[in-house]
Formats: structure tokens, sequence, C-alpha cells
């Protein structure tokens, strides 16, 4: 707890937690947040520009664009999220296993990550999506089965490193069982990795979802996405470019503010780099010293 | 003469201006083993490496080092890596790191001895080969076409030696190279490094905390204690007649550790002592 | 009090399929008595460090036992804290997230050890008791010393009461002045607490310094085994270049 306030510290870290926290409410509250009904069409504002009833304007259908903005929130971060997390944990608690047992569950498990990591993702999430049906749950279970063993993979090779470590055997020649070892050594330390590898992985996942939901196979038509808003925006590219703004600002800020925050994580979760970002550059000078002797 | 003049070496961290090695100058004449003694954190691996400028880029130094009367501080950095190898060889503490882990250690041989002297292949594998077998390394052969993981600490250590012969350096810096190895190679690694002196005839600094070996080794002794040279001299006049505490304490401690055991084998392996 | 017994290691080489083992340890026997500090001289790669995670209990011998006051190390029987043990690495003996503190207090929580006050008294005492002291408790490993990290490592080590500690390396990373200073005070530990050692390690001086009884290892094997009085008599030719070659001050 001590250790996440040094994230207070950050400026960077803080912005980016208010950017994260504000979007995740106005997603949960959408309907008291939009100022109008994402889905009431109007073709008299066909278009129209900013203006005080509609902040950022509307488009093609006349659609108030903050609202659909604010409804995309939940398809495009918070299911998303939930897909993280289920994938995040299915993998870590696997990972773990077979990082820190080693020998025949690690075996095991690997041989079944490399079957799934051996189809391409898009072309098993067309599957799934395509044997299950379109729709946002079916997308979300399709990433769920298709990213968990990529996520195995790098816990594994994360916690690897620390089960070799002198305290971790230290803590099983004095008798701590392996659950509280993975709990108390294990897990704090590959937290670092776990951040930052599902902070990236979100970023993939949201224009993963755009991306499908542009092919016609996530969300349906009338409910707002910010993929799909991409998408509309998209025939009117050159005339009205201003349409695009909005969610690929969203996009971007959303993207952003992850990756921000899981740097500042990581940082302020390691006593030994402090909150500064000097001793962070230091960390960068222990390098492999053989390019030197004799050249 | 003095093959090497260091003076006012300042080494201090940019970030926060903490300074690592203060003021220190002293120089080595020309075919002497410099021995640089002191605890870990007192600056002497800093003192050595900056030298060479092969500290990490978050430590800035000032100074002069006068190297054959040229300043290596001031030096381009280009010219600078034309110096070391050739004319500077570094061997150093963990062998595993200095060597690159990716490939075999006879290309990284070769590649150092094609770079400074631009020899061809079957030269420079004559040349590694007489060298390895003058540091008793056995089929040299099979040595350059191992990686370094499939090597002990010890081997590549004499390899590194091995490279120093070859390249005919006027100084040589040892960097605790024994410090990592088993009584075994560690004296074998002594052994060698005594000879490469005198096939070479050069001169050589040696980082060291383990006074037994310096005393075989050096002829010459700095005592370094947090940044500063507290002490300096030959090294049985310093050894003998420690004048400063600090290397009062090093002399102690250190022959505490081996006086159970000299008195455990008074009488026995009569060549135990030597 | 603990005997090992015809111990038999290997490690399989390749892949999971792959029948290829390499014997590491060949039928190792001894004992070492209550209060004993028994040294086990052996170069890297002589499975001196395997030995040692087999007496932890870490993994399982292939043949033969290491038995612990009569009861198989590893098994659940064995009362947790009895065995302890200081490793070589400084640097990661103790987890980077853990204050000294929590460091120390890790192996208590096993129970029976008193929890709040108590805890924080012993381990006040365990500090001073290896030469730190209270100021240390909420510092991080990484504002520590090699010595103070290794002093730290002992104090946890003995703040479950063991009867014996296996020191694997414990002093070879330290400069040699600060390497005497931890072997003085496991000298005086082990008297004031009545504890055996097993000291692993490649230098035959700390050995020497600290115990009662040697044994030589070679690949896998104990060459010789004699009392620290009679180290110059020693009879093998492996065991007399080993003290030819070291370097005395």
């Amino acid at each position: 707890m001590k250790r996440l306030l040094n994230l207070g510290r950050d400026k960077l870290a803080v912005l980016s937690l208010i950017v994260i926290g504000s979007v995740l409410t106005a997603g949960i509250f959408a309907p008291f947040v939009a100022p109008h009904d994402p889905q009431q069409v109007n073709m008299g504002l066909r278009y129209a520009g900013m203006s005080s009833a509609y902040w950022l304007g509307n488009d093609h259908l006349g659609r108030c664009i903050l609202s659909r903005l604010i409804y995309g929130i939940r398809p495009s971060v918070l299911w998303v999220l939930v897909a993280l997390l289920a994938s995040v944990g299915v993998g870590a608690l696997l990972g773990l296993a077979a990082g820190y047992f080693r020998e025949k569950i690690d075996a095991v498990i690997m041989r079944i990550c490399d079957v799934f990591l051996s189809f391409p993702g898009y072309v098993m999430t067309l599957a799934v999506v395509g044997i299950l049906g379109p729709g946002l749950e079916n997308i979300l279970i399709a990433f769920i089965a298709t990213k968990w063993a990529w996520f195995a993979r790098v816990i594994r090779t994360s916690v690897m490193q620390y089960a070799e470590k002198d305290y971790i055997k230290f803590a099983r020649a004095s008798g701590i069982g392996h659950v509280r070892i993975i709990r108390t050594h294990i897990v704090p330390a590959a937290f670092a990795d776990i951040a930052v590898v599902s902070s990236s992985s979100v970023c993939s996942m949201i224009l993963q979802i755009s991306g499908l939901s542009f092919l016609g196979l996530g969300i349906q038509a009338p409910n707002p996405e910010w993929g799909m808003m991409l998408n509309e925006a998209r025939e009117v590219m050159f005339s009205k470019p201003q349409l695009m703004l909005a969610p690929g600002i969203a996009i971007v800020a959303v993207v952003s503010a992850f990756n921000f925050l899981s740097d500042a994580l990581q940082v302020a979760l390691d006593p030994k780099l402090g909150a500064s970002a000097e001793s962070r550059r230091n960390k960068e000078g222990k390098q492999a010293r053989y390019e030197y002797i004799g050249s | 003469m003095n093959i090497l003049e260091v003076e006012h070496l300042k080494v201090w961290e940019a970030g926060s201006g903490k300074s690592i090695v203060h003021e220190s100058s002293f120089d080595v004449r020309a075919g002497r083993c410099l021995a640089i003694v002191g605890e870990s954190g007192s600056g002497k691996s800093v003192t050595c490496r900056s030298i060479v400028r092969l500290n990490k880029s978050s430590l800035r130094q000032s100074g002069a080092i006068r190297f054959k009367g040229e300043d290596l501080n001031a030096l381009p950095f280009k010219a600078l890596r034309n110096k070391r190898g050739r004319q500077i060889c570094m061997i150093l503490q963990n062998g595993m790191s200095a060597f690159d882990p990716s490939c075999a250690v006879g290309v990284h041989l070769r590649e150092t001895l094609k770079r400074h002297y631009g020899w061809g292949r079957g030269e420079i594998e004559a040349r590694m080969i007489s060298a390895m077998e003058s540091v008793r390394l056995k089929n040299p052969l099979d040595v350059m076409n191992s990686y370094p993981y499939q090597l002990s600490g010890g081997m590549l250590q004499r390899v590194m030696i091995a490279l120093a012969l070859a390249l005919e350096p006027d100084l040589v810096i040892a960097d605790e190279p024994t410090t990592a190895l088993d009584t075994l190679s560690q004296f074998e690694v002594v052994e060698q490094l005594i000879g490469l002196r005198e096939r070479l005839g050069g001169s050589m600094i040696f980082v060291s905390h383990d006074l037994g070996v310096v005393r075989r080794i050096a002829d010459d002794v700095l005592v370094m204690k947090n940044g500063e040279i507290v002490e300096r001299g030959g090294v049985s006049s310093v050894f003998e007649q420690a004048r400063h505490p600090y290397t009062q304490y090093l002399i102690s401690t250190r022959s505490e550790l081996g006086a159970g055991f000299k008195t455990l084998m008074k009488g026995g392996v009569s060549d135990a002592q030597r | 009090m603990l005997s090992v017994r015809n111990v038999e290691k290997s490690y399989g080489r390749g892949g999971l399929f792959s029948e290829r083992k390499q014997s590491v340890l060949k039928g190792v026997s001894f004992e070492c008595a209550s209060g004993e500090c028994l040294g086990i001289i052996g170069e890297s790669g002589s499975g001196k460090s395997t030995l040692g995670r087999l007496i932890l209990g870490l993994e399982k011998p292939d043949g033969g036992e290491v038995l612990f006051g009569g009861e198989p190390v590893g098994s659940p029987k064995r009362t947790a804290g009895s065995l302890s043990a200081v490793f070589q690495d400084y640097g990661s003996s103790i987890n980077p997230f853990f204050t000294v503190e929590e460091a120390i207090a890790e192996p208590m929580a096993g129970g029976g050890f008193g929890g709040g006050k108590k805890r924080r008294e012993d381990i006040d005492r365990l500090l001073l008791q290896v030469g730190l002291n209270a100021s240390y408790r909420s510092k991080y490993p990484h504002e520590l010393s090699g010595g103070e990290a290794q002093r730290v490592c002992i104090a946890r080590a003995v703040s479950t009461r063991p009867r014996c500690i296996l020191l694997d390396e414990a002093v070879s990373s330290l400069d040699v002045s600060v390497q005497i200073q931890v072997l003085r005070l496991l000298k005086e530990l082990k008297s004031s607490l009545n504890m055996s050692y097993i000291f692993i390690t490649h230098d035959i001086q700390a050995a020497a310094y600290l115990c009662d009884r040697i044994i030589i290892f070679r690949e896998g094997r104990i060459e010789e085994t004699m009392a620290v009085e009679h180290l110059k008599d020693v009879q093998s030719a492996y065991a007399r270049k080993l003290l030819d070659a070291l370097i005395t001050f």
C-alpha cells in the first residue's frame, strides 16, 4: 500500500489514473452522464458542427457524438478490461504454476500453450465468432481463448527468473507452503511484468474489437462503439475529417493512459528504483561488457 | 619512466553529484605491477575502468590520464577505442559477461585481433593457439569452438589472458580476475598472470580485495577507502609497516583468516606457504 | 542428528523425452553430529551445491535418504525451522520487496514464535545478536552492504532457533575483511546457541577457521574426510593438490 502511494509523486501517473478513472466512471454511469440518447436519429442535424446542445456535433444520422462516445466506453473499454482480466487471470494461474513448479507441469502447460499460439490470433477469433455467431460476448470469449496462452507464456518466463532466487530457496527450506511463497514472493515480483504485458494488450484488444466491429462481427449497428464510429466516419474522411477526431482521440488517450500507468506502476512498486526517473535510467546502465574487452 | 600517470582523477554520479573517486593521483611505472586494494565500494574498480573510460554512462570523470604522455581523457572516443585492447588490455572479473554469449569464443577473439592487427585467419589461429598453449589451456581449437557457457570461469579467465598475450599490450588492467574462482583455478590464473608479465615485460594494474594474491603478484600497492587513496608504496613496505589504520585493518583481517590454516599446516605440506 | 545415507542424484539433460542423464552425486554418505561444524569443500561443479539442496529437502534424492533427527527431510513431520540456511548470493537472499523486519519475521510466521510486540522485541534482539541495531529494521536489502545483508540472513536463519544451519558458500562473495567478521559472528553464535553447521565452501582457509571436521568433495564423491587438526596429513593426491594451490598471506 505504502508503495502505491509512491505513485502519487509521479505526475504523469496521477494524470493517467485520473483519465482512466473518469473514463471508467463515465462508462458505468453512461445513462446519467450522456446528454442525449445515443441512438436517437435526427436527420435535421446531419453532420452538424459543435453546438451548446451537442458539444461534439452530430454524425451522419444526426446522432449526438458525445453521447455515443460515452456509451461506447462500455464495449470499448469496460468489456475489454473484463476480457483482459479474465485472460490474464487464467494465464497468470497457469504461468505461475508452470514457472514455479517446473518439470512435468511446466512441460504439459507449455505444450497446450504452443497449440493455442500456433494459430494466428485473428484467425482464431474469426473461427470462434464463426461458430458462436457475431456479438460482443462471443468476441470476448474468443479473446479470452486466444490471449491466455500468450499471457501464460510471458508470465511463466518472468516467474522462472524469480523462482531460482535464494530467498525462495530459503522460504522453501524453512517449511513455508508453496501457495504462501507464490503469494508473498512471486506475485509481487512478477506483478510489474504482468502489468506491462496486460497494459500493452489493452491497446491491441481495443483496436481488435474496433476492427471486428468494422467487419460487422462485433457490436451490431445502432449500438455505439469507438471502432465502429471511426468506421462510420471513414466514408466522409476527406470532406468531414473532424468526425474521426472524437473516437480517435478517445482511443489514443485511453491507450496511452494505460501505457503510462503501467510504466509508473513498475517504478513505484520497485523499492530499488524509488520514485525517481534518474535511478530508473541507471537501471539501463547495466549493459553487457563483452563488447569492450579488447575492442 | 612512467607508462601511466593519473592526476586529479575525479569520478562522480551525474544525477546526484555524489563523488565516487575524489582527486586520485597515481603513476604506473614501466614494467611494474601496481595493485589497487580496498573493500567493495572503495572505488578501486571505478578507478581502473575510468582509465579506459569504461564506466557506465551515468558516471562522469575529470582529471588527466596520461598514457605514454597522451591524455586519454581528452582523446576522441574513436582514437581511444583503438588504444583499448591494442595498447591497454582489460581482464575482467566475470568471464561469462566478458564474452559475447551468442557466438563461439574463437569468433570473438578473431574479431578483436583482426580489428587491431588486420591479420589473416591462419595467422590469428596460429597466434591464438600458441598463446593458449602458453597459459596451459589444453586443446586450444576445441576451446575456440566452444561457447562461453561451456567453459568454466577459470578457463574463460585464461582465455582472456591468452588474448592479452596475443595482443601484446603495454598495459594490462586486471579487475578482480581471481575473485570469482575456486582455489585451484585461482592458483592457475595467478600463475598465468605472473607468466604474462614475464613474457610481455609490460606493466599491469591489478585490482583485488585479497591481499594474499596481491602479495604474490604486485610490486607496488595503492590502498583505497571510500574513493580516496589512503596509503601507497612498495608491497613489502606497505604490508610490513602499514601506517594508515585502514591498511592495518585490512592486513589484520586477512592474517586472521589465514592464521587458523597456517597453524594447522605447521610442519605439514612444506610448500603450502610459498 | 543429520545423516546422509548413500545419496544419489542425477539430472536429465536435453528435452522431456530424453533419457540422457548426468550423474551429479554418486553414493554420498556422512553424518553430522549435534553441535558439530562440518565443512564440505569442493570446486565448482563438484556437486556440493546439489548436496546442499538435498539436505534442505528442496529436491528429492534419486537413491538413498537424508535424515534429520531420524525423519526424512522434506517430510511434513520435520519441525519447521529446525534446519535453516544461509546462501552465497547476498544480493538475492532477501526479497527486494521486503524490509529487514519482514525478512526476519518470515520463517517465524510458521508458528509458535509469538506475534505483535513480542515479535518486534525478538527481531530487535536478533539484530543485536548479529551486530546490527534496531534502526536496520525498516531498511530494504538494496540499502545494505554485502556484510550487513549476510548478517540479516544469519539473523533470519537463527530466528527459528534451528538445531542446524546449512551455510552454502555463505562468505565466499564477501570482501576478505568482511568474511572474517562474518566468520567470527558464526563462531560466536554457534557456541551461544548450540547449533551445528554444515559449511559448504571452496575456501579451505574459511573452513579451517570455522570447522571441526572437513569433507573433501570431488566429482560427486567424498574424496577424504578428516578432523580439522589432521588437515596437514591429508592422504589423497587431490586434497594435497588443493592445499598446495592455496594462496596464503
